[in-house]
């Protein structure tokens, strides 16, 4: 089969010596929804632009679909949609005047590009908005807008830089729904996210780049099955003052009505709760401490050593 | 790309950049007629009679068709070059760079939206200095020639300049220091045969001289210089910033980076 994305040994150096790609090499299948993520600046967007022909590479190759992106660009084009990072449409053009404008450069004709942006207007919650300048939507009205552009000639390969980036969790949520959607109905989608809960719940493969390497290229199974141990929050009852006398330093007091407890993979839960039991200690609810791919996304950006700033990660 | 494809983007491209001039016509439209119609009252109607005869027509009569190339000069340029770099800025210049769009689509459209605009200010001008002289056609076939072919070079120029252009300040300089000059120096008020022969020879390397005197001669049969001369010269340039400008795209100068 072929693969949506093949990207091989792709580098970028900057006008100002700047390297952001240093020989990255990545595949996506057909069907996929692919995670591609890393710290800020870490050159997720340099690649997608290269993958995009907005931006000129240094080195490599990319294909999308089989379609060289630089001898055969026209058919390559054809396959991408994308929703990039920042918002790059006139902001003085009315919203259905841009998604038809965007049919048109595809040489889609006006009836079938009407008829599509209303489609997807409607789909994406913005029909209503069709004759307002780009610049009276809110934020999230705006990144939909992008959204609605980059679905107009029915690609095969979606790409999506950071789409839910000052999303509110209600729109989140409807957009998550939206993408698995299109992904179920055959659209591969590639999504590039600092909320990692949500490459958690939507992808299935998932790459890391840091500092223009990918230092990690799996499934999400086996990634998230390399964490070794869990740490979760219990909620309890009643108040207790200070930890029973027992053999485990695993169970960590937080304050009188919360425990923190560390769980290796492999460990059965039924035996925390029969030592809680056994202590009379209640527990009225539970939850991860962090959400697990960011606690091993951080773990490995650690062991990758210094390059990215943490602080700005999630 | 189909032929029929690029012809439906084409369209696309060449609609939008109409809409663009037509929306904001306080902008783009009025300003040029205003101008002009001041250069007819203060030059032709005050002035032009103490002037007398140029090359034996009313002053206000000789200077007319230079007056409308000059409004179709400086806005076919100022056309392309604010909204290329108005697209770059906003950076919807990447709705067209990221589709499968030729270079040469986009470079048509942008010119073909220049040209619009030179044109419709060009009649807009013509109507306006109608009130003031009475306009005869001596060879239309020159008139609309001239027209176009210049405004189809200075759509292209506008559009270098809006491919280097980094800030809104870099899109008037050429106009200031370059177009201006050239155009008040390029026959628009006088014949250069009232210059001394150095000045004269001076002139002759300036191109816009053939632009106004050709689009003249449509007008009142008189010309400084020799048609044929200022048909190669105007259709030169055009060859050679189009393809200069297709290089600029190719290469993704300043667009792609
Ligand atoms: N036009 C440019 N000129 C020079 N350097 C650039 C340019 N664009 C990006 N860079 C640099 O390249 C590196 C990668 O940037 P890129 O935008 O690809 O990161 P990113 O992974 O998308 O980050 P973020 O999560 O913040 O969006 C950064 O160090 C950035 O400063
Ligand atoms: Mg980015």
């Amino acid at each position: 089969m072929i693969n949506a994305l093949s990207i091989n040994r792709l580098c970028k150096t900057y006008a100002n010596g700047h390297v952001a790609l240093k020989g990255v090499s990545l595949e996506v299948a057909e069907g996929d929804f692919f995670a591609l993520l890393g710290p800020n600046g870490a050159g997720k967007s340099t690649l997608i632009g290269i993958v995009c022909s907005l931006v000129n590479r240094s080195g490599g190759t990319v294909s999308v679909f089989g379609h060289d992106t630089v001898t055969d660009a026209a058919q390559a084009r054809r396959c991408i949609g994308l929703v990039p990072q920042e918002f790059n449409f006139n902001i003085f053009e009315p919203v259905q005047e841009i998604v038809m404008n965007q049919a048109g450069y595809y040489g889609i004709p006006r009836k079938v590009a009407r008829e599509r942006t209303h489609q997807y207007l409607e789909e994406l919650d913005l029909w209503d908005k069709r004759h307002v300048q780009a610049r009276e939507l809110s934020g999230g009205m705006k990144r939909r807008l992008m959204i609605a552009r980059a679905l107009v000639h029915r690609p095969r390969l979606l790409i999506l830089d950071e789409p839910t980036a000052g999303v509110d969790i209600e729109i989140r949520r409807s957009m998550w729904e939206y993408m698995r959607n299109l992904n179920e109905q055959g659209t591969t989608i590639i999504l590039t996210t600092h909320y990692l809960e949500e490459a958690e719940s939507l992808c299935r493969h998932i790459a890391i780049i840091d500092d223009g390497e990918v230092i990690e290229n799996t499934s999400m199974k086996q990634l998230l099955m390399r964490l070794q141990v869990e740490t979760f929050i219990l909620d309890l009852a009643r108040p207790i003052d200070a930890l029973p006398d027992w053999d485990t330093d695993r169970i960590r007091l937080v304050d009188s009505t919360t425990l923190e407890v560390d769980v290796h993979r492999g460990d059965s839960l039924n035996h925390l709760f029969e030592i809680l039991g056994e202590h009379g200690i209640d527990v009225i609810s539970m939850r991860n401490k962090t959400n697990r791919l960011e606690q091993l996304f951080l773990h490995m950006l650690d062991e990758n050593g210094p390059g990215g700033d943490l602080n700005d990660v999630a | 790309m189909t032929w029929l494809e690029k012809y439906i983007a084409y369209k696309t491209i060449l609609i939008r950049e109409f809409l663009r001039f037509i929306r904001i016509w306080i902008q783009t439209i009025l300003p040029p007629v205003i101008t002009t119609a001041l250069y007819f009252i203060i030059f032709g109607n005050l002035i032009g009679p103490r002037i007398g005869d140029m090359a034996g027509f009313r002053y206000m009569d000789y200077i007319v068709p230079g007056l409308i190339m000059m409004a179709v000069i400086t806005n076919s340029y100022a056309n392309v070059v604010s909204s290329f770099f108005g697209s770059k800025f906003h950076r919807n210049i990447e709705e067209m760079l990221i589709s499968p769009l030729p270079n040469y689509v986009i470079l048509a459209g942008y010119v073909s939206g220049g040209i619009a605009r030179g044109v419709i200010v060009g009649i807009a001008v013509t109507v306006v200095s109608m009130l003031f002289s009475d306009l005869k056609v001596h060879d239309a076939f020159i008139i609309i020639s001239t027209v176009l072919l210049t405004a189809a070079l200075f759509s292209l120029a506008g559009f270098v300049n809006g491919v280097y252009a980094r800030s809104f300040d870099d899109i008037s300089i050429i106009p200031t220091f370059v177009l201006t000059p050239l155009t008040y120096l390029g026959g628009v008020f006088y014949s250069i045969s009232m210059l001394s022969d150095f000045w004269q020879k001076v002139s002759m390397a300036n191109p816009i001289l053939y632009m106004v005197n050709t689009f003249r001669y449509g007008f009142l049969g008189v010309t400084d210089i020799d048609l044929f001369t200022a048909y190669a010269i105007i259709i030169g340039f055009i060859v050679a910033l189009y393809v200069f400008s297709l290089h600029l795209l190719r290469t993704g100068h300043g667009i792609r980076n």
